[in-house]
């Protein structure tokens, strides 16, 4: 390997300043936005570059005459430059035509195709612009509209489709960045940021929810209110449920393909009151088929 | 187009204000948005470019005029090779430029 004293070409007894003018040398010559089509001199541009990091701080380089480094000791993040960027459409603000504008003046083929080219960058079509929307869950599951405030100033409304998932990219046709001539605008590219609703879960189209019910409601059943994604609605608990009983609210689940929607299933929790209470306690000691009855029996055999 | 704000823009070419806005002034940097200064990965690489012209290579003012003149004009000219280069291929040979 060579040592960065040769790749710049100086003595290792050289100077700082010996040693900066060697490098301003070759990366005048081997910058690579001023060899805009050299790709593999790059690499030699890179070497000199390590070379000067290392050499250029009379710390690292005491280091590594000492060999305590080495060359990779430097390494530099990947630079990107500005070649890789001249042809988008983001630097059309920057080229020039002063290198070749003599040539327009003919009418022969060879000027057709330039005026062609030109014509086609001309029109071109605006950018697609990114952006970020939060949405709750609710609006996730039932869609809805939301407007967007663009950086920029300026608003747009977003028609939330209902059933959308955390991440799903919605293309507004039209609403990015303005075209130049004949081009049309871009698109807006929204990314739905769903937050998660902490008492609902999602498993396909339907949706799960835990709900806390009393012992009373569990024995004797009785109407209660239960949350859905877009509000409260009024449903029975039959007598004798359980914790684990899974009840089932047609279509408060998210759209299917076809028309019709999923489900919201309800599992169902017993929840004792807070404390012991003498009364259930005497009540429960008395109560010999409860007793009796071993909810473990079929998990045993 | 990812565009980027003006504070990360100059962590990445590590710059400061002052030097950028010098930079706009002397039309060296010319954001599209430039009033909100929205600023493109374009721009940015350019940024670096002209860091490394001053403080690498040693050129003054008067010479990255100099130089970013020439080199937009040879992208000019590489985006006209690139035309006919897509023209001759013909309609099934060409690849369309971004």
């Amino acid at each position: 390997m060579e040592s960065p004293y040769d790749i710049l070409g100086v003595a290792t007894s050289a100077s700082a300043d010996d040693i900066k003018k060697a490098y301003r040398r070759l990366a005048r010559k081997l910058h690579p936005d001023l060899n805009a089509g050299d790709k593999a001199g790059e690499e030699r541009f890179k070497a000199v570059s390590v070379a000067y990091r290392l050499l250029s701080d009379p710390d690292t380089r005491a280091r590594y005459d000492a060999g305590e480094i080495d060359e990779m000791g430097v390494e530099r993040p990947q630079q990107r430059y500005y070649r890789d960027h001249a042809g988008s459409a983001q630097a059309d603000g920057y080229a020039s035509d002063a290198g070749y504008a003599d040539f327009m003046d003919g009418d022969d083929a060879f000027v057709e195709m330039l005026r062609r080219a030109a014509q086609a960058r001309a029109n071109r079509r605006g950018q697609d612009l990114h952006y970020g929307l939060p949405v709750t869950f609710a609006e996730a599951i039932a869609g809805g509209t939301k407007r967007l405030t663009l950086p920029r100033g300026g608003v747009i409304d977003v028609t939330i489709p209902a059933g959308v998932v955390d991440g799903q990219i919605l293309r507004l046709k039209g609403k990015g960045a303005p075209g130049a001539g004949n081009g049309g605008p871009g698109d807006a590219l929204v990314e739905l940021e769903i937050a998660a609703d902490p008492r609902f879960t999602r498993d396909g189209e339907d949706i799960t929810l835990e709900l806390p019910i009393s012992l009373a409601e569990a024995v004797l059943g009785g109407k209660v209110r239960v949350p859905t994604p877009t509000g409260a609605v009024e449903m029975t608990v039959p007598p004798g449920s359980s914790s684990g009983t899974m009840l089932r609210l047609r279509g408060q689940g998210l759209p299917r393909k076809g028309g019709s929607r999923g489900d919201e299933r309800i599992r169902l929790k017993i929840v004792l009151p807070k404390g012991r209470d003498e009364e259930l306690e005497r009540f429960v000691s008395g109560w010999q088929a409860g007793k009796d009855f071993d909810p473990r029996a079929e998990a045993h055999s | 187009m990812n565009r980027i704000e003006l504070e990360r823009f100059l962590g990445e070419v590590s710059i400061e204000r002052e030097t950028f806005e010098y930079w706009i002034e002397r039309r060296w940097i010319a954001p599209v948005q430039a009033e909100d200064m929205e600023l493109s990965d374009a721009d940015a690489a350019r940024a670096v470019f002209i860091r490394d012209l001053r403080n690498d290579l040693g050129v003054n003012d008067e010479g990255i005029d100099v130089v970013l003149q020439l080199v937009d004009q040879v992208h000019g000219l590489r985006r006209v090779l690139q035309a006919l280069r897509v023209e001759l291929a013909g309609p099934r040979g060409g690849t369309e430029q971004e």
